[in-house]
């Protein structure tokens, strides 16, 4: 976020405090998911009888399908103690003294604008944010760049939704992408037209006066030909939610030499299960880009993915997991060469402190048709104390000709040596350990956008201070 | 005043120094030499602290036994030491790691815009020049660079102690005087304490020598004046000690 842009929205922020909120109707919606529920659902957004009936058809589905039989413990979760649709009106009843004194306490030490804090804690769904908003908007408009709700999508770009939605995740893709299908709410949609460049970030948390951050997000983004763009999603301060589970979908179109990069950073709250389907195709010649940086939640299972579809497709991933205090971060890539010539790289790197587990999960197919395809994968895991764990699973299936696959995995400690000599130069423990990690994630933390790298550095300075002994 | 008292020291219960005896005057430079293996450089990591050490004695420093306090707090009260074994730390940007260590080790607060000309001060002295900020702090350094990079660290943490471990080594003769250009800045500045470990006797035409200790098989078994270092040169090592 640029500076200036910051400024005037925090000003708006303060013109805006107090503001109340018109008293809409509220729509109660039981807990659980019936046939009913969902209808509410498709009503409730007026949606066209496809997209009814594709809820519909994702329901069955949902139904029918297991939980994973493999990955992290999701036993806990109790489909019929969530309320799949939850008004703005409804989310306004929380109070701030709901939330947890330990989320307050990094909006302070962060200097979250408090604004922003209501938001982010739930208590406010929605701010005003149309100052820095808007002249983007222009921007975007001028260029014929559409970047707006999923809801807004359906109704004014129909065609270009229909053409593309769920088809690279269908329902049935996984239990909780069929959950998604059937109970999304919320989310992007950005089209790129052809040979169009956008320079400035697409930050999703600039919209976020049209669409809350919900718990079944569904973002759709199409890179037409030759076009370039970058999508930033998340925010480094923690994000309060009393919904136990965030079941996102993100699907991404990269078309012939186009260029896409995707960037999430996640700080949910520690009771949040983070189960999340990210899926790229990319056509000929064209790049795809994540960056990924998971730091809350209790239980996070992502693996975004690149399907190289055609010759010359380059997917790339980069991330950083986090894991504390028991947490879960099970996460990794996942890239298929289809085509020939089609190359990929992840890099993934861990840090798991005070009873955390990270793994690394990812998978490395090439296709039989697909010759002459490279893939690097690079799995670096730091461990800081005996109660915290790490685990690398790669798979990799090698079936087209000529192909070079590398694998590089580490797992290293904090060394006692190093710790000295950073003591011995006048830093304390938390510092020279501090350090140590910010030099480790340092190569992801540099392709970020750059308040969000200061935000993050700052954020693990906090994280540490409580956690070394 | 910096005083070693029948100190012994052992690393994994084999006893490698014993009875030292040694103290320095505010703004004296003191010279250790001795044999590889002789145990210089144990007794500069046990000064400084490093847990893989036991050490037994005193080790006393601005009134305080040094034996009760971690490395931190040695740090604190102005003691540094120059690694002989210089450690990379890959990510951490040199103008970063520098701004942290004045911040840690000075009261008075300054301006970016200042604390950059404290830097540029410091680093000329060494002939750094600015693209070494943006480096990672010893990653990818020439073996020379990381020995005036400890340097450079010394000079904006402005100790009162400074100890040098070999830190000659391996440096050309510009690089030498480099070096002897900022521990006189130092000198002068701060009326330093210097022990320095080292097997020539080039950096100490720089240097004014207060005192020579000669360290062999564990304990120190001469102390004297610059002449000795003569006597060492001419005589060699075996030799002397036969004497």
């Amino acid at each position: 976020m640029k500076q200036a842009n910051l400024k005037k929205l925090n000003d708006a922020y303060a013109n805006k405090f107090g503001f109340a909120m018109p008293e809409n109707s509220v729509l109660s919606f039981d807990f659980g998911l019936s046939k009913e529920i969902i209808e509410n659902i498709s009503s409730s957004k007026n949606e066209p009888m496809w997209m009814r009936e594709f809820r519909q058809k994702s329901l069955q589905i949902f139904k029918k399908m297991k939980m994973p039989n493999w990955g992290p413990n999701l036993a806990e979760i109790d489909f019929e103690k969530i309320r799949y649709f939850i008004k703005d009106t409804d989310v306004e009843k929380k109070s701030w003294q709901e939330v947890p004194k330990e989320i307050k306490d990094t909006f302070d030490r962060l200097g979250v604008p408090q604004a922003e804090r209501d938001f982010l804690a739930g208590v406010k769904a929605q701010y005003n944010s149309e100052v820095a908003y808007s002249s983007l908007q222009a921007e975007l408009d001028e260029q014929g760049v559409i970047f707006c709700s999923m809801e807004e999508a359906l109704q004014k770009h129909s065609d270009l939704f229909k053409e593309y939605f769920s088809k690279l995740i269908p329902p049935a893709d996984n239990k909780f992408a069929a959950l998604n299908s059937t109970a999304w709410s919320g989310g992007s949609f950005v089209y790129i037209p052809p040979n169009t460049h956008v320079k400035r970030p697409l930050q999703s948390y600039f919209r976020i006066n049209a669409v809350r951050m919900g718990q079944f997000e569904r973002t759709l983004i199409i890179a037409d030909e030759g076009s370039s763009a970058n999508y930033v999603e998340g925010c480094t301060a923690p994000v309060y939610s009393e919904y136990s589970l965030h079941a996102a979908v993100v699907e991404v179109f990269v078309k012939k030499n186009a260029r896409f990069r995707y960037t999430t950073i996640q700080n949910w709250s520690g009771n949040i299960y983070n189960l999340v389907t990210k899926r790229a195709k990319v056509f000929k010649d064209g790049v795809m880009e994540w960056i990924d940086g998971n730091l809350g939640a209790k239980t996070t299972m992502k693996y975004p993915s690149c399907y190289l579809a055609e010759e010359g497709a380059y997917g790339e991933m980069l991330s950083i997991a986090y894991a504390k205090n028991n947490q879960i971060q099970d996460t990794g890539a996942k890239m298929l060469h289809l085509a020939k010539n089609t190359s990929s790289k992840i890099i993934a790197k861990s840090v798991s402190l005070a009873g955390g587990q990270s793994n690394y999960r990812g998978l490395v197919y090439i296709a039989k048709n697909a010759s002459n395809c490279k893939s690097k994968v690079e799995c670096d895991a730091l461990i800081l104390d005996k109660n915290s764990a790490t685990c690398t699973y790669p798979d990799m299936k090698i079936s087209g000709e000529n192909a070079i696959v590398e694998h590089e995995a580490s797992v290293s400690e904090i060394e006692e040596e190093k710790l000295f000599y950073l003591m011995s130069r006048g830093l304390n423990k938390t510092e020279a350990m501090t350090l140590l990690v910010a030099g480790f994630i340092e190569p992801i933390v540099k392709e970020l956008p750059l308040e969000y790298a200061v935000e993050l550095n700052r954020l693990i300075e906090l994280e540490m201070e409580g956690s070394v002994g | 005043m910096f005083k070693i008292k029948n100190v012994q020291i052992s690393l994994n219960k084999k006893n490698i120094l014993d009875k030292i005896d040694l103290s320095i005057k505010k703004g004296e430079t003191h010279i250790l030499m001795g044999q590889n293996g002789a145990g210089k450089s144990t007794l500069a990591q046990s000064i400084m602290g490093n847990p893989n050490y036991s050490v037994k004695g005193e080790i006393i420093f601005a009134k305080q036994n040094l034996l009760n306090l971690n490395p931190q707090q040695r740090a604190k009260l102005g003691i540094f030491l120059s690694f002989q074994q210089i450690l990379e730390i890959p990510g951490v940007k040199v103008y970063d790691y520098l701004k942290l260590l004045y911040k840690t080790s000075h009261e008075k607060k300054l301006t970016p815009l200042k604390f950059k000309e404290f830097l540029k001060e410091r680093m000329a002295i060494l002939n750094f020049n600015e693209e070494l900020l943006k480096r990672s702090l010893n990653h990818g350094f020439s073996g020379g660079e990381k020995k005036k990079m400890e340097v450079l660290q010394m000079l904006v943490l402005e100790p009162k102690l400074i100890i040098l471990d070999e830190i000659d080594s391996g440096l050309d003769i510009d690089a030498i005087q480099a070096v002897a250009n900022a521990v006189n800045f130092l000198k002068q500045d701060k009326n330093v304490s210097v022990l320095l470990i080292t097997h020539y006797s080039r950096i100490l035409n720089f240097l004014n020598i207060d005192r020579v200790h000669i360290l062999s098989k564990g304990q120190i078994i001469k102390t004297g004046s610059a002449n000795l270092i003569k006597r060492i040169e001419e005589k060699g090592f075996a030799n002397f000690l036969k004497a």
